[in-house]
């Protein structure tokens, strides 16, 4: 089984990801799911559409999960990206990896997903009833 | 060459890529193509920040382009 899986996906199933982070020497698995949520700042959200840059956004989810496993001791790395328009609860982006103890698994998954969110070339537009909205777009 | 716009960067624009011509003067670098793209569309110059990638890599403004160069602009990243 590969060590790194880094996919760009029309549909997320999350209860995939356990096993696909399983592996006989990793006594942690951590997994986080980014999910779409109902309100920003009291506004309902109706969907979040997501597009991205996918040869380069591939490319920089693997820069991070290298970079990853270059600062923590894993056995499996996983990052998943959504795109499309997506509604209230459904999965977006999934990020896990898998270890022998859980702390490198546990700091390994906070920093995917927060590297993700700074570098990968991915765009999320709030629809709302009344009007659409770039996230970030603006100060 | 062409130039790939995403995002909010595509509806400043209106498409998804600009494509300049044989006659047009290209932009010698990175830094020249966010000034020709800020002054034709000043929106760019209100967004949170504007990069852009040369060859799928982001690049700096002293990177310096040719036409056969896949270039891309990419406005504020806001996924997961």
């Amino acid at each position: 089984m590969e060590k790194l899986t880094i996919e760009i996906v029309d549909h997320i199933d999350s209860a995939n990801v356990y096993s696909e982070l399983s592996h006989p020497q990793s006594g942690g698995i951590c997994v986080f799911v980014g999910a779409v949520r109902e309100f920003t700042n009291n506004e309902e959200v109706v969907a979040l559409e997501f597009e991205t840059y996918k040869n380069m956004a591939l490319k920089e989810m693997e820069k991070i999960a290298l970079e990853a496993m270059e600062k923590w001791e894993l056995n499996k790395v996983l990052i998943r990206h959504a795109v499309g328009a997506k509604k209230v609860e459904e999965p977006v982006v999934v990020v896990g990896a898998s270890s022998a103890h859980r702390t490198a698994c546990f700091e390994a998954s906070r920093f995917l997903i927060d590297t993700l969110k700074e570098k990968v070339p991915i765009w999320k537009k709030e629809i709302f009833k009344n009007k659409s909205v770039w996230v970030s777009a603006h100060p | 060459m062409e130039v790939l716009l995403f995002g909010i960067a595509k509806d400043i624009v209106g498409k998804s890529e600009i494509r300049f011509s044989e006659t047009d003067e290209l932009p010698g670098s990175v830094g020249d193509l966010k000034r020709l793209l800020t002054a034709s569309y000043p929106e760019f110059g209100k967004l949170s920040s504007l990069a852009v990638a040369v060859n799928s890599e982001y690049a700096t403004d002293a990177v310096f382009l040719t036409k056969d160069d896949e270039i891309a602009i990419i406005p504020p990243v806001s996924g997961g």
